[in-house]
């Protein structure tokens, strides 16, 4: 096999990549015509970031698993908001308190999981579009509970979270004076520098020495070569990230009061080294395979329903975490609406990020991540530059993430029709070759 | 001390519904022999390998007579997994690999070799890390053992087929228990040369003291690897033989041999008659029946059969013709160049067609019985519509009319034109499906497999119709047929479609051992 | 003889809808023993079946033509609400020349959103051609896709009737009143009567009557037999000369349509033009109540429309009374069993396709 020439590998990656360089072009000309601050983009970008990334990660499993985008995810963040009113109503706060929640939340997301699960069994090939109206049905038997029963059939006595009536939940739950920052910001009041709150510079240059000589390490103990021009790249990137980070350092600028919250990270963080690790065991290569093919699958002895559900549970439970580290982040939460676009938001970012209905990463969830938030936070300031109204660019960003999972999808139908043309025409010509 | 069998077969019996498809078969392989396994399709050989991997449709439909034995030890076989672990391996004709994954991960499938880990041991074993260097070295080991000299971390989506055949191969023997290995016409898809290293790596499979248990038709791989051979026909086993005492002509005619149930008809001759349809190197692209290269020609008043073994190509001609399928080449009818890949277009030039797939493709099978005679001629005819200028609307009274006279004309048995044709019986069915034939006047009707999956009494009901429309009607009909007995029954002339090509031209009334020859892919004696 | 028909029937019948049917029966019963206004209950449920009707319809072809139900709908709806748009700009720009009556405008709706729906239906149906089977879930990001540009195209459109932008700032509000120009209940008030104390709202029902006979028809006809046996089997359509891609275009165009003639519908009983969010949801109704009537994402009839608009809707209407007596927040309760049986039974239908093999 030759190498293909530089121009087709060129034109091969753009056709691969289309959602994405669509969108790194698109952030770019918002960002360059919305004007805005650099600092006030970069403070909003951290935080998006944190607190989305983690819930954009919990997507990866299902689609490895052969399920597509896992729409139901929804239905985590319903168990992450129920446990924490519940957590709130008791009173615990803080690191502590976020903790219970994550303890709490991971038996009732696995059951979810599982009859979700059970659910896409039924309906396989479905799966996406079946997630979906899941969502649209536990969100009626979510305001069930909180709405009608919360306060009435089942006791709780608390005015600041039950309404004036006495039944029913309030529309919005305030968590600043529990929850908030409880992962962000362990043991501390706002502002209030400490160890786990480096600044911004100090954590880029960090992350630029650190991250380098660790990548360079894990080769070496690998043994796997690393190119001449990837090692200069990597190189280039670091000091270009360092010298950025000691002359924002020197130059003392608002930059540097833009903190990172490390403990959020070192979660995200775990995650990432959990599902790269889960690739690799035994469980993870089962869903890998039923992923490419239940049917190969199943002949090979692989129970394929099972692998299924236990890809939901853990993508349930992921989710679910990753509502909570998102809640305590903003402080406070609409009881009735703040999941409702959780699907939404997590499924357009991650493909954004490149990630298709049967191909996704943590590479794809990062970037995807940045990109997609990018966007969001300029294209209202953009929206008002051009048109002198806001409201133009967050119809527009909202336009943006449908129509972005519309397109994803159907080009990826698309191909997927295409190529059962193309199986066709392949045996045709082997057919041919034996002449 | 008796001669040790891996496999033993005892008087194995099965009946589907009623209808017995298995009779007393015995069958023995001994380690290290290859045992050919040949007969014709729906002989009988699936639904014996189905026993043997314990498949759900053998036990779903009351089980199995008579006993296995592995080892001489007797074993009741209920699931695939069962059999694997009881060191029986299959080697697919559609590949069962990950198209994704590399050769290694394919052939350690589900059979991963693992080392604990950390989280393992709270886990569970199933959180245990793939010991990827382990995996690779048995994935080598077992590609060195087949010759094949490609690096087991290649991804499988970029072999060629002859490869993939392999790597499922590699996949069974890297199996350290494997004690009986069957090939299911593992050289269908194979080049010449493919075919070739395929032989020679079974052979040095069976040299390891390994049973083989090879499925084909094609004879002369039986005669050049196999050690004996057992010919089975309509379920039941005709004979076991030595390879030594054997030659390839008296396998086809033990494979072939029937009594051929000639209808009371005699021999016509339409030489003088008008070429009504003449193909010309035709191809089709037909998943599983590909046509490569087919040309013959059909007179006037004929009745043209083809036939040949499942998978050969006979079924894509009539399906190109008609436009269901890619096709190239050149088609006339009476000279007329008809243009291809248009179902409707082939309507028009006076064709129709009587599907093989009569459920999937024949039938809508929630529809009431007159609109499936009727809704070709509406769409292509505009018959049984009013019409009011750009408007239309079904003549409900028209098509009764004619429902009723399919109905009487065909003695279709039904509660009436209105009746959903699911509930119909298979023979009722197929007579619907040539109701609706008839509703567009063909000149020439392409009937496919008319009698599968239909009772025997039914099945000549179905002929007779044929025999009628061709004698009163002067239609001219190509029927396609698995069914060797059935094409000899009634047609003029018949074509042996093999590996996509024509074969041969018979006679029906030529000899058994003729007819076996050109169907397993052999020359004819006397030349085709 | 009788238990076993009983049993096949109860199958065919299913019991996401038994259940459903008992709720209704339960309501009903409820109702009665509430001693609630049955009059004004059974007028309420006239105007819903009439004012959903049309829309509910437009899920036949789709199913029928095999691109499932048309959860793209929206489509459709915001042709139609375009078309009132321009209607009322029209009216208002021709002020003084001409004088037009309630009836003529709302026709003249209907006709200004013909173009644009069988545009956008050929367009979507060419799209939908090229994704078989995924249409459900495309069909859903199509329609999310275009009511959220179309949020963008109601701030943009050069509309200068006073009634319909906002006073200040830019683009069209998110309620346009209907009554000002009389379009308001035209359909509802036409040849209406009361039978003791229910009102009949004679042209609306009138008109789904019309829809649904011309749709009946339609189905008999060569083009609507072809789309049906596309729908039902592809590969015997091919086989019989049909043109399958050309059909489901058909099916997917006359969906549009249906769906911008029903939203004009709905908006003149409901007395406003809703954009914005306002079309974002209703496909779902839609879909649930043609489910509902006993249709799948494979068979409909035009029975099943009408068990579905009469099942669903009267639910609807005679949840929230009857919860009033329940619970002190009924209208939430009404819209929450909405919320659950709607895509409950979707969900239902889902399970029922066979994908799960």
């Amino acid at each position: 096999m030759e190498k293909p020439i530089f121009s087709q590998r060129l034109k091969a990656f753009t056709a691969n990549n289309v959602v994405t360089i669509m969108f790194v072009v698109l952030s770019l000309l918002g960002y360059l015509v919305s004007g805005m601050n650099p600092f006030l983009f970069l403070l909003d970008i951290v935080n998006r970031v944190s607190r989305n990334a983690f819930l954009v990660l919990s997507l990866i499993i299902p689609v490895t698993a052969g399920m597509g985008l896992n729409f139901s995810i929804v239905l985590g963040a319903m168990a992450a908001q129920a446990v924490m009113i519940f957590v709130t109503h008791w009173g615990v706060t803080g690191l502590p308190g976020i903790l219970l929640c994550m303890v709490l939340v991971t038996p009732l997301s696995a059951i979810l999981g599982y009859l979700t699960g059970r659910l896409f069994n039924k309906t396989k090939g479905q799966e996406m579009i079946a997630g979906l109206i899941l969502g649209f049905f536990a969100q009626g038997v979510y305001e069930l509970f909180f709405l009608q029963l919360v306060g009435g059939v089942i006791p709780m006595n608390n005015p600041a979270l039950v309404m004036s009536s006495g039944v029913g939940i309030r529309t919005t739950v305030d968590l600043s004076r529990g929850l908030k920052y409880g992962l962000d910001q362990p043991g501390a009041g706002w502002n209030m520098p400490n160890l786990l709150r480096p600044t911004l510079p100090w954590t880029a240059a960090a992350v630029a020495v650190l991250g380098l000589a660790g990548y360079l390490i894990y080769c070496r103990k690998k043994g796997a070569r690393l190119s001449k021009s990837k090692l200069a790249l990597l190189i280039t990137g670091s000091v270009i990230l360092l010298s950025w980070s000691i002359y924002q350092i020197q130059s003392g600028s608002m930059i540097n009061s833009i903190r990172i919250p490390l403990l959020t990270w070192f979660v995200i963080l775990g995650l990432c080294l959990f599902i790269s690790f889960f690739f690799q065991t035994k469980l993870g290569q089962d869903m890998r395979t039923v992923g490419q093919d239940r049917e190969v699958a199943a002949v090979a002895g692989i129970q394929v329903d099972k692998i299924r559900i236990i890809a939901i549970i853990m993508s349930m439970i992921m989710a679910s975490w990753g509502h909570i580290i998102f809640l305590q982040n903003i402080g406070t939460f609409s009881t009735y609406g703040s999941h409702e676009q959780v699907g939404l938001y997590s499924v357009a970012a991650i493909l954004v990020g490149g990630a298709t209905v049967d191909r996704a990463g943590i590479g794809h969830a990062l970037l995807g991540v940045l990109l997609f938030h990018t966007l969001f936070i300029v294209s209202p300031a953009a929206g008002r530059r051009l048109f002198g109204d806001a409201q133009v660019g967050e119809y527009f960003r909202v336009f943006v993430a449908y129509g972005v999972i519309g397109v994803t999808l159907a080009l990826h139908a698309w191909k997927r029709l295409l190529q059962a043309k193309n199986k066709r025409e392949t045996r045709e010509t082997a057919g041919e070759a034996e002449e | 001390m008796p001669e040790k069998y891996v496999l033993e077969m005892k008087d194995i019996s099965k009946e589907y519904y009623g209808t017995r498809v298995l009779k007393n078969i015995n069958l023995a392989v001994k380690a290290g022999e290859i045992h050919g396994l040949v007969g014709e399709n729906g002989a009988g050989k699936s639904t014996l390998m189905n026993i043997l991997f314990g498949m759900n449709v053998i036990h779903a439909t009351g089980g199995y007579e008579g006993s296995l034995f592995i080892e001489g030890e007797a074993v009741d076989i209920r699931t695939p997994q069962q059999a694997m672990e009881l060191g029986i391996g299959m080697v697919h004709q559609e590949f069962m690999l990950i198209p994704n994954f590399t050769l290694t991960e394919n052939i350690k499938l589900n059979r991963e070799i693992l080392k604990p880990n950390p989280v393992s041991k709270i886990f569970g074993k199933n959180m245990r890390s793939l010991n990827r260097k382990a995996m690779n070295a048995d994935a080598r080991k077992a590609l060195d053992m087949l010759n094949i000299s490609i690096e087991e971390y290649v991804k499988v989506s970029g072999l060629p087929v002859g490869y993939k055949q392999f790597a499922e191969i590699a996949r069974e023997i890297d199996k350290d228990d494997l004690k009986l290995l069957v090939f299911d016409e593992p050289t269908a898809v194979l080049t010449e040369t493919e075919a070739n290293l395929l032989l020679e790596a079974i052979k040095s499979i069976a040299d390891r003291g390994i049973a083989v248990l090879f499925i084909t038709h094609r004879l002369h791989e039986v005669m050049e690897i196999c050690d004996r051979i057992t010919v089975i026909r309509d379920g039941v086993l005709i004979k076991t033989k030595n390879r030594q005492e054997t030659n390839v002509y008296e396998l086809a005619e033990l494979m072939v041999g029937r009594k051929v149930e000639k209808m009371s008809r005699k021999k016509r001759s339409h030489a003088e008659r008008e070429i009504i349809l003449k193909v010309k190197d035709l191809f089709v692209d037909m998943p599983g029946e590909t046509v490569n290269g087919v040309s013959f020609e059909v007179r006037k008043g004929e009745i043209f059969g083809i036939g040949g073994l499942a998978g050969q190509g006979k079924i894509g001609i009539a399906n190109g013709i008609m436009g269901l399928y890619p096709a190239r080449g050149e088609v006339l009818i009476r000279g007329e160049k008809l243009p291809l890949n248009d179902p409707q277009k082939s309507i028009a030039h006076k064709l129709a067609y009587v599907s093989e797939d009569r459920r999937g493709v024949g039938l809508l099978l929630d529809e009431s019985l007159e609109m499936n005679i009727v809704i070709t001629a509406i769409q292509n005819q505009n018959k049984f519509l009013h019409r009011f200028g750009p408007f239309s609307l079904l003549n409900k009274k028209a098509v009764r009319k004619y429902a009723r006279q399919m109905i009487k004309d065909l003695d279709i048995r039904c509660t009436g034109p209105a009746q959903i044709v699911r509930r119909l019986s298979g023979g009722n069915q197929q007579k619907v499906c040539i109701a609706r034939a008839l509703s567009l006047n063909p000149e020439i009707l392409f009937v496919s497999e008319p009698t599968r999956g239909i009772d025997v009494g039914a099945k000549s009901l179905v002929l007779e119709t044929l025999l009628k429309l061709n004698e009163e009607l002067d239609m001219t009909i190509i029927m396609t047929s698995s069914e060797l007995a059935e094409l000899r029954s009634i047609c003029d002339r018949i074509a042996i479609i093999t590996g996509g090509r024509l074969a041969g031209i018979l006679q029906p009334d030529d000899s058994d051992v003729d007819f076996g020859l050109l169907m397993s892919g052999q020359k004819s004696r006397k030349g085709a | 003889m009788l238990r076993k028909a009983l049993a096949n029937f109860l199958r065919d019948f299913g019991p996401a809808r038994l259940i459903i049917f008992a709720f209704f029966l339960f309501l009903c019963i409820a109702a009665v023993l509430l001693r609630l206004d049955l009059a004004e209950l059974l007028t309420s449920s006239l105007v819903r079946i009439g004012m959903w009707g049309v829309l509910i319809l437009s899920m036949l072809p789709a199913i029928v033509a095999g691109i499932g139900p048309n959860f793209g709908v929206s489509l459709g709806i915001l042709c139609g609400l375009l078309g009132g748009l321009i209607s009322l700009e029209a009216a208002y720009r021709l002020e003084g020349t001409f004088t037009f009556s309630g009836g003529d405008l709302f026709f003249a709706a209907v006709l200004f959103s013909l173009p644009f729906a069988v545009l956008a239906g050929m367009g979507y149906g060419w799209l939908l051609n090229r994704v078989k089977g995924s249409e459900m879930m495309i069909a859903t990001y199509v329609g999310f896709s275009m009511v959220s540009i179309m949020k963008l195209a109601w701030l943009f459109l050069p509309f200068t009737n006073p009634e319909m932008a906002w006073p200040i700032g830019r683009g069209v509000r998110v309620q346009v009143s209907l009554a000002n120009r009389g379009i308001a209940h035209i359909l509802n008030n036409f040849l209406s009567f009361k039978i003791g104390e229910v009102v009949i709202p004679t042209g609306l029902l009138l008109f789904f009557a019309i829809c649904s006979f011309l749709m009946w028809l339609f189905m008999r006809s060569k083009t609507g037999i072809a789309m049906r046996a596309a729908g039902d089997n592809p590969r015997f359509a091919t086989a019989a000369g049909i043109n399958v891609n050309r059909s489901r275009i058909i099916g997917t165009t006359l969906s549009t349509v249906l769906g911008a003639v029903g939203i004009l519908v709905y908006a003149q009983s409901y007395g406003f033009i809703q954009l914005y969010e306002g079309p974002m949801f209703m496909p779902f109704v839609a879909v649930a109540a043609i489910l509902i009537g006993g249709a799948s994402v494979k068979k409909a009839t035009i029975a099943h429309v009408i068990i579905g608009a009469v099942l669903f809707l009267g639910i609807q209407v005679v949840a929230v009374p009857v919860a009033n007596a329940f619970t002190s927040d009924w209208a939430s309760m009404g819209e929450i069993s909405r919320k659950i049986i709607q895509n409950g039974v979707i969900l239902y239908a889902l399970t029922q396709t066979g994908s799960g093999e």
